[in-house]
């Protein structure tokens, strides 16, 4: 009997193969995820030596009323308006580029595409999909302005010395 | 009789030594020649045989020999400008002001790889417009059009992190900008950022991590994508041939022997 000489693979041979290629696929599935843990984090650095977010301005009195004082180190406008003093965030919400104020026309201008804005961030025209954000201002213990460049507030939030 | 020029290098190839490193010994039989090019690791890639007509000037303008002679003039020109490059942020303007005004055949160096790059991108392009208008690209060569548009994307990605090298205003203002607009991703765009820079803005993380991308990782994929190129043109049948093209040549052919004659 043809039966007798070559029996069919028994059903628990077929799944003892079956369960060890699941195995092996599934700890290789298992191995490429750790992988892909490992170098994302790997990539993400945990300490940065970039500049603290904390500025000081300096003496409020060193802003005269309606002026406007771009720091080019941190990005930040400091602005003494009429209402009192505030923080604009100085780099364009286009691509990142930083802005200029133009104290001829009275506004915030971008170089890179054209963007301009109003004293007070709202946008005028350009690719800039949001105004310029406010930053949070305080004023510390020893009289100087204090901004956080990390910390976004609503617009028309002065602070008066 | 003296000998030829010829029989002199006949003589050479039958030596032991030559017949250690190159397998397929004199002779100039069709075997011989093939074997010629299957036993050599760089030139198994292409085809032992080729028409005539494929490799004349017409066909392709050579534009793909001629990205391949950029890309192995960049190799060689950045591994020298690497020799006196410090990727690190108080010394990588300075350097390459020194490559332009102290180093000896710097300047010469530099702009030859500037150049180059330009050359580079202009070519790749030329050559991909030249294989689609002659139909190249269609099967059994699609595939091999991929690999070319991934080519493209690493000659592009070359370019970019090779901008941010000098680190002059120009640099640092284009790589800002470059990598914002990767922060233009849905949802990932400002992980792709962070990945890419190294941190929130164009720093000293970002100027390492560009030139690690630029003199290592980009290099090796393009070469590890070069080969497969060449190596799809002899397995997709050899360089393309419009179907029209014997045609043309012959009248072509006729119209010059009736000038001639």
């Amino acid at each position: 009997m043809a039966d007798e000489k070559h029996p069919p693979e028994s059903a628990a041979d077929l799944n003892r193969r079956a369960f060890f290629v699941k195995l092996g696929l599934g700890s290789l599935s298992i191995a490429a995820a750790g992988t892909a843990v490992f170098a994302y984090q790997f990539l993400s650095p945990n300490v940065l030596y970039e500049p603290s977010p904390t500025i000081n301005a300096g003496n409020p009195e060193s802003y005269p009323v309606d002026s406007v004082t771009l720091d080019v180190n941190s990005g930040i406008y400091i602005i003494h308006a009429k209402e009192g003093f505030f923080s604009l965030s100085a780099v364009c919400t286009h691509l990142g580029c930083l802005t200029a104020w133009k104290p001829d026309l009275g506004i915030i201008a971008c170089p890179c595409h054209g963007s301009r804005f109003q004293q007070n961030g709202q946008k005028i025209e350009g690719p800039a999909p949001k105004p310029l954000p406010w930053k949070r201002m305080w004023v510390n213990d020893d009289g100087d302005l204090m901004v956080d460049r990390s910390t976004d507030i609503r617009p028309l939030q002065f602070v008066r010395v | 009789m003296a000998k030829t020029v010829t029989q002199y290098f006949d003589d050479l190839r039958d030596t032991r030594v030559w017949r250690s490193i190159f397998r397929s010994g004199t002779g100039t039989s069709t075997l011989h020649r093939s074997l010629a090019i299957q036993q050599n690791v760089f030139l198994h890639l292409f085809s032992t045989k080729v028409r005539r007509r494929m490799v004349s000037v017409g066909a392709t303008w050579y534009l793909g020999t001629l990205t391949l002679g950029t890309f192995l003039i960049l190799v060689i020109t950045g591994i020298l400008l690497m020799l006196y490059y410090h990727p690190s942020v108080p010394q990588a303007y300075a350097d390459a002001k020194d490559l332009q005004f102290v180093v000896s055949s710097g300047l010469f160096l530099r702009n030859l790889h500037r150049w180059s790059a330009h050359a580079m991108v202009f070519l790749v392009f030329a050559h991909m417009f030249k294989v689609f208008y002659r139909g190249a690209y269609r099967p059994p060569r699609e595939f091999n059009w991929v690999i070319g548009v991934i080519l493209l994307l690493i000659t592009l990605l070359l370019s970019y992190t090779g901008y941010l090298l000098p680190w002059d205003q120009l640099a640092f203002w284009a790589i800002t900008v470059g990598s914002n607009i990767a922060s233009a991703v849905p949802l990932l765009g400002n992980r792709i950022h962070f990945l890419l820079l190294g941190g929130n803005s164009v720093n000293a993380n970002a100027l390492l991590r560009f030139y690690v991308l630029h003199c290592m990782i980009l290099p090796l994929t393009a070469i590890f994508f070069i080969a497969i190129h060449f190596w799809r043109i002899r397995k997709d049948g050899g360089l393309y041939a419009h179907p029209s093209e014997p045609a043309t040549l012959r009248a072509r052919a006729a119209a010059v022997g009736k000038e001639a004659q």
